[in-house]
């Protein structure tokens, strides 16, 4: 473990470098370039306001504003795309790397710090742009919003720690890299983001907490919607799995490295 | 204490009748792997600082596996790579490069991947700029770049800082002609300054001019450990004798290893050099006009006989070869009993030094279809200078220099 941690650290300037040229490639040909970043869950916020805000809009309660079930909506799939991306990028890593891990030696656990980089570099400035709207459509954020780092670094970790477990296992048995793209529009829908909790019937959202996401997307809902302190317990509750999860992760990447070089 | 040590290594391939069983066993369930194919097994040698091992096998014979083993892409299943210093591979030129991105951004990327710092590489970006000689296109992205200019790039980052140990597979022979020279003299340099290299390559020449050791594996073992000369003419005579034949291998006077090998339906009784005096020699003279006898016996009756020969300098390099089937003298039909005497008499035009003859005796133009014999070594002899101006290198090329003032 503390080997893994100095190799990181002496390994800070490629994770940096990884991070800029991934950003930089990403848009290297596309005319609205770094835009997408935003305009990808903008426009999923917008298709889901225009399709559902019939059904759902009134049912939103805690904050005055007529554009509320929209801005409802930006803060939970905020969230929830921060951990479907890294869920997204973890499921390929090893393979999408092959290649380069096979020809060259270098310390694995870069890998993952880049995929945190990019990550947590999109969701920020989607967060800015965030802001910005919540701005124009008259909601403003208040001191709670500084919460935030919390709950994206808990995301974060509990991401990885499921992505990591499936992409070491995607390596060997590639039927999981189309199964979790299924498993996650399932969670998604499984989770109040595009409708209130409200509409759940009281009898059977104690299914909630076994969704871990749930504290982690209402975390967001709590600070950017209704601008109060999220619920610090549940959390701490969710990094602690979250945390459990990395290290076999890790466990289960140390076991699998010997074999997993050969079948790339 | 050895720069590199390889300690019974070995490398498994595990398959498992299915893969969640393979999970299983990762997380310590008492499985057992359906098949180890092992690819490699019992490697075992030193490597000290300055030394310059080739290492040689055919295809399969497990050579890119243990290259893998060293530099630590893949993890071996029993016994272990002891590495004091840094490990520089020359695998495959080009891994990890962005299309996208430029030139001088890549390097930054790749210099990143091998572990230098921001500053550390800032300190040799002039360096590899100029190496790679690429010009304006260093700062153009790398989709516009031939693969020629893809390998100039590639290689002058790999070797921007000297290794401890440098690994070079097969890519001696990538980029044009020039390039190839440069990047041999500084991997000489390297060489000259302590770094220890680890060559594969097909390349005899390349091999037994940078190598002072081979190793030769074969299917997975290293079957050899030993003088690169040798090691070569082993290898060749073990590709002929795919055909369970035998590989002998004799001491001759000069502490060297004679090979000999071929399925015996006819061989090499005697062989001899005379001078212009017809006096049996090993020493001959700059320029003399010599005769190889070489006489041969037939033991079974043959379709076709044709005999080959080749001189070789000291590091085995070939000066000349041709053989019968090339000079349209192919001997058809030759009894059983029947004797031949080859007489070839020739100008040595070679320069000052020991060189040996090697003889072959096949049904054509090539000894992989049938090998009667196949022989390295078959004689030593020596070239002096005792009546020529002095001159460098192994062609004597008598020029007439005029001077004159201008």
């Amino acid at each position: 473990m503390p080997l893994m941690f100095h190799a990181l650290w002496r390994y800070r300037y490629f994770v940096l470098s990884s991070v800029q040229n991934e950003i930089r490639a990403r848009f290297v040909r596309s005319r609205l370039g770094g835009l997408w970043i935003i305009l990808n869950p903008l426009a999923q916020v917008a298709i889901y306001a225009v399709i559902l805000s019939n059904v759902l809009a009134a049912k939103i309660q805690g904050i005055d504003n007529k554009y509320s079930f929209a801005i409802y909506l930006t803060a939970g799939i905020m969230g929830w795309s921060l951990f479907s991306e890294i869920i997204n990028r973890c499921l390929n890593l090893f393979i999408a790397h092959g290649n380069l891990m096979k020809k060259v030696m270098f310390p694995k656990v870069v890998l993952p710090a880049v995929v945190v980089g990019t990550s947590v570099f999109d969701n920020f400035m989607l967060f800015l742009a965030v802001l910005g709207v919540f701005a124009f459509l008259g909601h403003l954020p208040t001191w709670e919003v500084l919460w935030l780092p919390v709950i994206i670094a808990t995301t974060v970790i509990l991401g990885i720690g499921f992505g990591l477990i499936l992409g070491v296992l995607n390596v060997f048995v590639r039927d999981i890299s189309q199964v979790v793209p299924i498993v996650l529009q399932i969670a998604f829908w499984f989770t109040p983001i595009v409708y209130p909790l409200s509409v759940i019937p009281e009898s059977y959202r104690y299914l909630l907490q076994f969704n871990p996401m749930y504290p982690l997307v209402k975390g967001y809902q709590d600070v950017l919607v209704y601008g109060v302190k999220p619920d610090i317990h549940s959390i701490t509750m969710i990094l602690i799995v979250g945390t459990l999860m990395l290290v076999f992760s890790f466990f289960l990447f140390r076991q699998a490295s010997e074999e997993m070089a050969d079948v790339l | 204490m050895s720069l590199m040590s390889v300690q019974a290594l070995g490398k498994a391939y595990k398959s498992y009748k299915s893969e969640w069983h393979r999970v299983g066993r990762w997380l310590g369930l008492p499985i057992k792997p359906k098949e180890e194919h092992w690819v490699l097994r019992h490697i075992s040698f030193d490597i000290r600082k300055g030394e310059a091992i080739g290492i040689i096998g055919q295809n399969g014979a497990g050579k890119s596996t243990l290259l893998k083993l060293i530099t630590g892409t893949a993890q071996p299943t029993e016994g272990r790579v002891i590495v004091n210093g840094r490990i520089a591979a020359i695998l495959e030129l080009g891994m990890g490069f962005d299309a996208e991105l430029t030139g001088r951004q890549n390097v930054f990327h790749a210099a990143g991947l091998m572990g230098f710092s921001y500053d550390q590489i800032v300190d040799v970006i002039p360096q590899i700029e100029g190496f790679a000689e690429i010009a304006e296109y260093f700062d153009e992205s790398v989709r516009t770049y031939s693969s020629g200019m893809q390998v100039r790039l590639a290689f002058s980052v790999a070797t921007a800082w000297r290794p401890e140990i440098l690994i070079i597979d097969e890519a001696l022979s990538v980029g044009d002609a020039y390039f190839q020279h440069k990047s041999f003299s500084r991997i000489r340099e390297f060489q000259e300054d302590g770094t220890t290299l680890l060559i594969v390559s097909h390349d005899r020449a390349a091999i037994q001019s940078l190598c002072d050791r081979a190793i030769l594996l074969e299917k997975g073992v290293a079957i050899k450990d030993g003088n690169p000369e040798e090691i070569f003419d082993f290898y060749n005579a073990l590709i002929a004798e795919k055909e369970n034949k035998t590989v002998s291998l004799t001491p001759t006077d000069n502490g060297k290893m004679q090979t000999s090998s071929g399925t015996g339906e006819a061989r090499v009784e005697r062989i001899a050099i005379y001078n212009s005096q017809a006096e049996e020699v090993d020493f001959v003279n700059v320029g003399e006009q010599i005769e190889l006898q070489v006489e041969v016996k037939i033991y079974k009756k043959l379709e076709t006989l044709v005999f080959g020969y080749g001189i070789k300098d000291r590091l085995g390099q070939v000066m000349y070869g041709t053989n019968t089937w090339h000079t349209k003298q192919v001997i058809e039909g030759p009894h059983e009993g029947g004797k031949y005497l080859f007489r070839i008499a020739f100008p040595v035009n070679l320069g000052v030094g020991s060189y040996s003859i090697q003889t072959a005796l096949t049904d054509r133009d090539t000894h992989l279809i049938a090998n009667y014999e196949w022989r390295d070594l078959a004689l030593v002899f020596n070239v002096i200078n005792t009546d020529k101006t002095f001159f460098a290198g192994c062609l004597w090329n008598q020029p007439e220099i005029t001077v004159e003032e201008a």
